[in-house]
């Protein structure tokens, strides 16, 4: 009795134990193979779910079924006309074929990326190679990315049961040393524009300033021409009211004029006249009737 | 619950055969009263009816009683772990035994089997910002720098929780790869200038079609870019070019304050100048009929009374002159006598004198008179 329950007892745990080795749960966020004996078995669809499996004979392997990303260490390539760039770019891929990834990289996914990396590096450095900077910088990157995306793919799938979905790159930037020139080169290019601003600036004042000298000049000058013309017409009047009064008696205007001019030249009073008594003005001084 | 059921009877088909061949008659009758009190708990026979089931059997009374109170307290501590709550900004995905449901948990209380499913709760409504700030080629190969921020939520929780390792990361290498690939496309002076709102959309919809690719569950609701502009090292310079926009500004605004001021002034002076002639011309003609007019009267008068107005005239005219002026008179008729005329003096007597002084001198020197 009490062995029998010791025994039934054992017989029980081992039961259990069996039990929960004879069946397996994958994750939907994993990918699984089975190996018997060390030796995979084929497996027609994907093991998501619940799952039986031989005890102890099969060993189940996981592996990440997400998408996964290789964040690749920046490197420098150099394009057509050998100018350095320095690339860093990024790889999605997810496991494809498990048994096929198990077999080459032994599940395990710092072996897959690195294997990834060295293509990714020889795939950018034959694609950068093959463009000059212009194009790898603008452009043509979509098409280098699809075109690299595309060749490693074929290859990776083939040899390593990855799907490569994605190659980007994320950045593409000039050594340190030639950001320098290109700054340098930015600097004096803005330097140019500065001074193009500027001398046209001087440009502009000194035009609208002889502009505006012109105008004065000519302005006054329209006003002296004008205002001889107006002078000459008062002349011109004057003379005419003058020689035609005049011309009445040219005579007595002669007369009329020298008497006005000697009180108008005497009348200050400063001269000192020494006068002949013989004269017209004394002939009554002299004598006391005119002679 | 179903997956436990279906193990408790693999468990037992092999088992039943062990009992069968070798397996004692009293262990056997023990697990059927075990079964049958199971029914009963569950058909929901009371605690009563369990007693009397066992009473038959005593030797276990104890026993399957224990085995019965232990399963339900550990059955109610796993169900107890079932319960969970949902804020109302998420959503769960539930993994039942590894396979996502296609349906996902709403918000409020919800209980799913612990350790058969799981649970991984997700937010889709909140809004969250990633930033990210860098230097960058452009297309012209200058280098700009460019701070943004990407606004996204959760779309998918369904392929953010199983589609793909790190999605937010992957977000964040979509937005480097996406802005690089735009601004590398752009001319530099294009970006600085008016290139912000376009730069935005551009980059959006590629990060958009990135993280598709990837799966994600991301989407993307807007990308804003903080600031456009070049790199800290060459600020200076863009800054200048600035400054000489505005100089340049400046000198153009001088040279109209210049002409604003010197054009009307040369137009003031211009007038003044016609005005001054014109001045001058009515003046001399004024003058003109005021002098002839006067002279035409009295040249009236004179042809009435020649000899006479003549004569009046000369006589008040010379009167006038000789009362206002210094004046000798000499007799120079004899000829014989030598003058002598201190002019300096009577000059300077003249310059201080008045008409008194003046006819004194007069008869000084002419007292032969």
């Amino acid at each position: 009795m009490k062995v029998r329950t010791i025994v039934i007892g054992v017989i029980l745990v081992l039961a259990v134990a069996l039990a929960l080795n004879s069946f397996f749960i994958v994750d939907e966020r994993q990918r699984a193979i089975i190996l018997r004996f060390g030796e995979a078995v084929p497996t027609t669809q994907e093991l998501v779910g619940f799952h039986l499996k031989v005890p102890i004979a099969d060993e189940i392997k996981y592996f990440d079924g997400r998408i996964l990303t290789l964040d690749t260490v920046p490197e420098r390539f150099y394009t057509s006309e050998k100018k350095p760039l320095i690339v860093d770019s990024f790889v999605k891929w997810r496991i494809h074929d498990t048994t096929k990834y198990y077999k080459n990289t032994s599940g395990i996914e710092a072996n897959a990326n690195q294997i990834l990396e060295e293509r990714v590096n020889e795939g950018l450095r034959n694609q950068i190679g093959r463009r000059d900077m212009h194009e790898v910088v603008s452009g043509e990157r979509d098409q280098l990315m699809l075109e690299l995306t595309t060749n490693l793919n074929e290859v990776m799938r083939e040899e390593t049961g990855i799907t490569v979905i994605d190659v980007r790159v994320k950045r593409i930037d000039l050594p340190t040393e030639v950001s320098e020139s290109v700054f340098e080169r930015m600097v004096s290019e803005r330097k140019i524009e500065a001074n193009q601003y500027r001398a046209s600036g001087t440009e502009q004042q000194l035009a609208i300033k002889a502009d505006a000298d012109r105008q004065k000049v000519v302005i006054e000058a329209d006003a002296f021409r004008d205002a001889e013309k107006i002078r000459g017409d008062g002349d011109a009047e004057s003379a005419r009211i003058y020689a035609e009064a005049y011309g009445r008696d040219p005579d007595f205007y002669e007369f009329y004029r020298s008497i006005n001019a000697y009180v108008s030249v005497f009348k200050d009073g400063n001269s000192l006249l020494i006068l002949d008594p013989s004269s017209e003005f004394f002939k009554y001084l002299n004598s006391g009737s005119g002679d | 619950m179903a997956w436990s059921d279906n193990n408790d009877n693999k468990k037992q088909d092999p088992w039943a055969e062990k009992g069968g061949q070798q397996g004692p008659p009293d262990l056997d009758q023990a697990f059927r009263k075990l079964q049958g009190q199971f029914k009963n708990m569950f058909s929901g026979g009371g605690g009563d009816s369990g007693s009397s089931d066992g009473g038959s059997g005593k030797k276990f009374t104890l026993s399957p009683w224990l085995f019965v109170i232990v399963a339900l307290v550990i059955v109610g501590i796993w169900a107890a772990f079932g319960v969970y709550t949902l804020d109302e900004q998420e959503q769960a995905v539930v993994l039942r035994l590894g396979k996502a449901q296609e349906t996902l948990k709403d918000p409020g209380l919800n209980w799913n089997p612990p350790i058969i499913d799981v649970v991984e709760p997700v937010n889709v409504t909140k809004v969250n910002s990633l930033p990210h700030s860098a230097m960058m080629l452009t297309e012209d190969e200058n280098i700009i720098a460019v701070d943004l921020v990407v606004q996204y939520r959760v779309a998918n929780a369904k392929d953010y929780v199983i589609q793909i390792r790190d999605p937010v990361k992957s977000l964040e290498h979509a937005t480097e790869s996406a802005l690089r690939h735009v601004v590398g496309s752009s001319q530099m002076d294009g970006l600085i200038t008016e290139g912000r709102e376009v730069l935005g959309d551009e980059v959006m919809s590629r990060i958009q079609q990135y993280v598709n690719e990837y799966k994600t569950g991301i989407r993307v609701s807007k990308v804003n870019i903080d600031s456009v502009g070049p790199p800290s090292a060459v600020q200076d310079a863009f800054d200048d070019v600035q400054k000489a926009k505005e100089d340049q500004v400046r000198a153009v605004n001088e040279a109209d304050a210049y002409a604003a001021s010197v054009i009307p002034e040369a137009r003031g002076n211009a007038q003044r100048q016609i005005e001054e002639a014109n001045a001058y011309r009515d003046r001399v003609i004024a003058r003109a009929s005021g002098e002839t007019d006067r002279f035409i009267k009295l040249l009236e008068e004179y042809q009435v009374a020649p000899d006479v107005t003549r004569d009046r005239l000369y006589i008040t005219a010379i009167e006038s002159v000789l009362t206002t002026s210094s004046k000798v008179i000499v007799d120079v008729q004899g000829g014989n006598n030598v003058l002598l005329l201190p002019l300096d003096q009577l000059q300077r007597n003249v310059s201080a004198s008045d008409a008194a002084a003046s006819d004194t001198l007069l008869r000084t020197l002419n007292p032969n008179n």
